[in-house]
């Protein structure tokens, strides 16, 4: 009898608790709401994505000039910021490998460091601040325009046009940017070796790829193409539910890049977890 | 202008509503409209900001849903068409947006292009060109064809928005707010055009608006939304010939007697 009482005190809380936070007020309560409808409402959005792109029209011009506005254009800062991370890198790893007489071990540790974590992870986070801030604030802008919505009533999918090519782009243009960052990254790195060492190029690129196992080539590539399209998609999909005028424009770039990055790091630890888990068979 | 050569209006429905409800947050925008739009016809509605004006056409175009009631336009239930059978249907029906919402990152051209390129496949580039300089002529601005819609004025976005709507060649035009927005000269040169546009292509037409003057130069019937319906519906002089103080007072702000 006692634990029947007991238990149905409990219901009884818990029932209190959720009415509690389901009151109007409660701002606690609002964003477990909102937290749930945005994973419903994204996974409906990621669902159609998949439904779109196998369906014509294909939009093959849009999709190589959103090509053109992610890969090429984020050229000149990938190329900035992986040059740097590879000098700096290089350089604050060489101490301690001096210290244990392993200095020529600098090369292979670059080496792996940039392929199976730096290059994708660095790519991703650049990335998701320029291209997909720069999504969601333009798809955001012609949403509150009502520019999605002539779209619509002209009998043009705009989700064809606007989210199916910009998704499409980042997917494929990020392990393009990763490749590239990784190389310009061992560049930076090999001449503070060479500047240090005299190691011939060739020499530091054999040393460098001497380690990397095609299982860290591919998860890199693989991390990559999940990252474009977990930018793409967040980008879009905040863009495209934009609401309040400019406040929301600003407000849709800003939760693309945040939202990106968390998803990012997630993302990046389950990755590993899986790859080590592949490589121990 | 319109009462000199009014069009013949045959009273076939393109657009017929019935019983439609819309809330939004708790808030009952719509409560239970009824409607019919016939052919070759200008229907204005008439109402205050926020009286649900824009609400009402956007469900008809496909772009809200009804809570209640339907909408039945060019006999084919609206809420219940496929993506595709409402795209066909909505080449058969143009909606100018009060902003006119032009794709500001293309030129005028591109803008009026875009639906027909991927709408008419089998047009060559040619036949689209001569479709476009065509509706450009048909609202004056044929040479803005290559500059973007941030180097135009109000009135020119307006027309442009019109232009964009009628290369499809559409039965039913659905203006949102055409004049908000512009002085009183361009405000007469757009209803002249929604006046042209109905007895060049024939259209059937509801005009959302608030500004009276345009009613009474491009309605054939007016219909006065408030409180969620529709107060009254006839000509504009029937309108206001009452002593509904409500209805009085919108004539009296517009006119200001």
């Amino acid at each position: 009898m006692s634990i029947r009482k007991t238990a149905v005190k409990l219901i009884n809380f818990v029932y209190l608790a959720i009415r509690k936070y389901k009151s109007e007020d409660n701002l606690f309560s609002k964003r477990i709401d909102s937290f749930f409808e945005d994973t419903y409402h994204i996974h409906r959005f990621i669902a159609r994505f998949f439904r779109e792109i196998f369906q014509k029209p294909y939009e093959f011009r849009e999709i190589i000039r959103q090509c053109y506005e992610v890969g090429f254009k984020s050229i000149p800062l990938i190329t900035l910021t992986g040059f740097v991370i590879g000098i700096v890198f290089t350089k604050q790893s060489r101490p301690p490998l001096v210290e244990f007489g392993a200095a020529s071990w600098l090369p292979s540790l670059i080496g792996i460091a940039f392929v199976r974590a730096l290059g994708p992870l660095v790519t991703a986070l650049i990335a998701a601040g320029k291209v997909g801030s720069n999504i969601g604030a333009e798809l955001g802008s012609m949403k509150v325009t009502e520019q999605i919505d002539a779209m619509d009533v002209s009998a043009v999918n705009p989700y064809k046009f606007l989210v199916v090519t910009r998704v499409a782009a980042t997917t494929l243009m990020l392990p393009v940017l990763m490749l590239y960052c990784t190389f310009v990254g061992l560049l930076g790195s090999y001449l503070n070796v060479h500047a240090n060492e005299l190691t011939s190029f060739v020499t530091f690129i054999e040393s460098a790829f001497g380690s990397v196992s095609f299982l860290d080539v591919s998860s890199a590539v693989v991390k990559s193409v999940i990252y474009g399209f977990t930018i793409g998609i967040v980008g879009c999909y905040r863009g495209f539910n934009a609401t309040n005028g400019t406040q929301g424009v600003g407000k849709a770039a800003n939760r693309a890049v945040v939202f990106s990055m968390f998803l990012i790091f997630a993302e990046e630890i389950i990755i590993v977890q899986v790859t080590n888990w592949i490589a121990t068979f | 202008m319109k009462n000199a050569n009014q069009p013949e209006i045959k009273q076939e429905a393109v657009i017929s509503v019935r019983g439609l409800y819309k809330s939004f947050g708790g808030s009952d925008v719509l409560k239970g409209i009824d409607l019919d739009v016939f052919k070759g016809e200008n229907f204005v509605v008439l109402g205050r900001s926020g009286s649900g004006k824009s609400v009402l056409i956007k469900i008809i175009a496909g772009l809200l849903k009804p809570d209640q009631g339907s909408v039945n336009v060019l006999g084919l239930q609206v809420d219940q068409l496929s993506q595709k059978e409402l795209q066909q249907l909505r080449l058969k029906m143009g909606f100018i947006f009060q902003s006119s919402a032009l794709y500001d990152s293309m030129t005028i051209r591109e803008n009026l292009e875009f639906s027909m390129i991927r709408n008419f496949k089998h047009l060559t580039s040619k036949e689209i060109d001569t479709a476009v300089i065509e509706v450009l002529d048909a609202v004056g601005l044929r040479e803005k064809i290559e500059q973007m819609p941030s180097d135009l004025s109000g009135g020119q976005i307006k027309r442009i928005g019109i232009a964009r709507t009628l290369i499809l060649r559409p039965e039913i035009m659905l203006y949102d707010e055409p004049t908000a927005g512009l002085d009183p000269i361009t405000c007469t040169e757009i209803n002249e055009l929604i006046n042209q546009v109905q007895a060049r292509y024939n259209t059937s037409s509801i005009i959302i608006t608030h500004d009276l003057t345009c009613a009474k130069e491009t309605g054939h019937r007016i219909a006065m939304l408030q409180d969620g319906n529709f107060q009254r519906i006839g000509s504009f002089d029937e309108i206001f010939d009452t002593d509904d103080s409500r209805v009085k007072s919108f004539f009296d702000y517009n006119f200001i007697t």
